[in-house]
């Protein structure tokens, strides 16, 4: 077989295919010969049985982040997650104070759970990252008030891949009595979690963005000192009441052993996949214009956002039709906003317009990276032949001082 | 979003692209849109003794739509004088290439181009039919 699988998927930020491992570990828990039976069945072997592999999951998705496994509550995804954590944690200490902090670049399944605590009357500051995308943390504790109860600042961001210093930021939360969330949906298997190390309370988790299903995912809630959350969705009084509705066995069996192999894994292969990426941005960078949006140090290895100025995003992706990426341009979406993050860090609208996202993951391979060079390289140069901004940078006109006429 | 053939025809194979002197007085220059929200197109048309559009060329920043937008409108406005191309509309563009409602801008972006490469050309022409006639 080739090593070069066309097309190329480069957005394993977006969603990553389930490992080989993983579907045969999830395969055996659907039919009558496997182990289908109902976790909470509490009469039968084959209630006991998918209890074992849902404890057995929980264990890896345990161990991944440093907890037990008492504090690992399943969800539907991150999504879920943070939506429990934020709104779970912020009603149940209504009375202590209505004031939540997080940050602009946040994944929009904790922006829009903010936006409605607004709704009901809790009161949000959205800090700015510098311009790298990291957090000052200096500016959290200048935010933080009497009645600040949530912190929410996610570990790994989506788009530019930068890490926040997640440890020093629950250090200060943890010293000022504040309930420290984290949105780690990007890091298992990418950058190390540990939750005791790190003074976390709550963290939220997915499996399809580490070679596990889609549709699963789960929340620590801190157990000591105990952390404790108004349940968002109401039943039978599953994972201590936090969450109900019956366990899915195979999705839960997909997420244990895809969080195993993560962090059996990780160290190999992050060494691996940031090999690839240097080798993706070394192919990339003599070219003119180009310029990489957030840190370059502080980030997971699989992923490079990148703008090349003068070309659109969108136009950009449709010559490279064999090269699955996404785009910060607001054309590849229905508003006409470019990214929210890029313009978080201060990047200009045109910058934002121009990047692309590449994120590489455990089955990139050389072949598809130097293909993917050589396709970039060549579609940046048809556009730029095409773009009246590239005649004018070239004819030295500053367009910052021209009049557009914006509509 | 998936292109329709014609929006991916143009995209592929854009017709007139280029630039013109824009100081000739044949030629009007027409540049709208703003790098901010995402396209910039550049027309150029010129016009022969007869005041017909004899050659036009485009520039364009902006996505597949914006740029295939742009390409066509180049080819509709050849052989057609300027109030002929001063009436071609938005919903013409929309139709050749079957843009979806959220491309619609693209083609409002198109009739614009032509519009103000149609004024910047009368202006000139203006000036000039006045120079003559004070000189
Ligand atoms: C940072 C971050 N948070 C949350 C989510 C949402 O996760 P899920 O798709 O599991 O609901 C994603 C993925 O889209 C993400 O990247």
């Amino acid at each position: 077989m080739s090593n070069l699988n066309i097309p190329v998927y480069l957005d394993y930020s977006a969603t990553t295919p389930v490992d080989e491992r993983v579907a045969k570990a999830m395969a055996d828990c659907l039919t009558l010969q496997g182990n289908f039976g109902n976790p909470a069945s509490r009469s039968h072997v084959f209630g006991w049985k998918a209890e074992d592999a849902v404890t057995e999951a929980r264990k890896n998705v345990a161990n991944l982040i440093g907890s037990s496994p008492k504090e690992v509550i399943w969800t539907s995804g991150a999504t879920e997650s943070n939506n429990l954590a934020i709104k779970g944690a912020a009603h149940f200490n209504e009375r202590k104070g209505k004031h939540i902090i997080t940050l602009k670049t946040e994944h929009k399944a904790v922006l829009d759970t903010c936006r409605q605590l607004e709704r009901e009357g809790f009161e949000v500051t959205y800090l700015d990252p510098q311009d790298n995308g990291l957090l000052d943390i200096n500016a959290l504790a200048a935010a933080i008030r009497e009645d600040t109860t949530v912190v929410s600042i996610m570990h790994v961001n989506n788009e530019i891949g930068v890490i926040q210093d997640v440890a020093a930021i629950g250090a200060l939360t943890r010293s000022k009595g504040i309930i420290f969330h984290v949105d780690a949906a990007q890091s298992p298997g990418k950058v190390a979690i540990n939750v005791d190390e790190m003074n976390i309370d709550l963290l939220s988790l997915c499996a399809h963005k580490a070679y596990g299903p889609k549709g699963i995912g789960a929340l620590y809630v801190r157990r000591k000192p105990r952390i404790r959350i108004e349940a968002q969705i109401h039943g039978g009084g599953h994972e201590r009441g936090m969450r109900s509705g019956t366990l899915p066995t195979h999705q839960i069996v997909g997420m244990g052993e895809a969080f195993r192999l993560a962090h059996e894994e990780m160290a190999e292969e992050c060494a691996r996949i940031e090999a690839l990426r240097d080798r993706l941005y070394d192919g990339l960078k003599d070219m003119e214009e180009v310029y990489v949006n957030g840190d370059l140090e502080q980030r997971i290895p699989g992923n490079l956002n990148i703008s090349f100025n003068y070309v659109e995003g969108e136009s950009l992706m449709m010559s490279l039709k064999d090269i699955a990426v996404s785009s910060g341009s607001a054309c590849t979406s229905d508003s006409l906003e470019p990214s929210y993050v890029l313009r978080a860090l201060g990047r200009n609208d045109e910058l934002a317009h121009s990047s692309l996202r590449f994120t590489l993951g455990r089955f990139t391979t050389e072949e598809e990276v130097d293909f993917t060079i050589a396709e970039v390289r060549k579609a940046v140069e048809k556009l730029r032949d095409l773009s009246p901004l590239w005649d004018m940078y070239k004819d030295g006109v500053d367009l910052d001082t021209v009049q557009w006429a914006a509509h | 979003m998936a292109y329709s053939d014609k929006v991916i025809d143009h995209y592929e194979n854009p017709r007139n692209v280029g630039k013109m002197d824009a100081n000739d007085s044949n030629v009007g220059t027409g540049m709208v849109g703003a790098p901010a929200c995402g396209d910039v197109m550049r027309l150029q048309i010129k016009i022969n003794d007869d005041g017909v559009i004899e050659d036009a060329k485009f520039k364009t920043y902006g996505c597949g739509s914006a740029i295939a937008s742009s390409s066509l409108v180049t080819e509709m406005v050849k052989g057609k004088t300027l109030d002929e191309a001063a009436a071609i509309k938005n919903m013409e563009i929309v139709e050749e290439l079957a843009l979806p409602p959220v491309k619609i801008h693209c083609s409002v972006l198109a009739e614009d181009a032509i519009a103000a490469a149609i004024a910047d050309l009368r202006e000139k022409r203006g000036e000039e039919s006045s120079a003559e006639s004070a000189a």
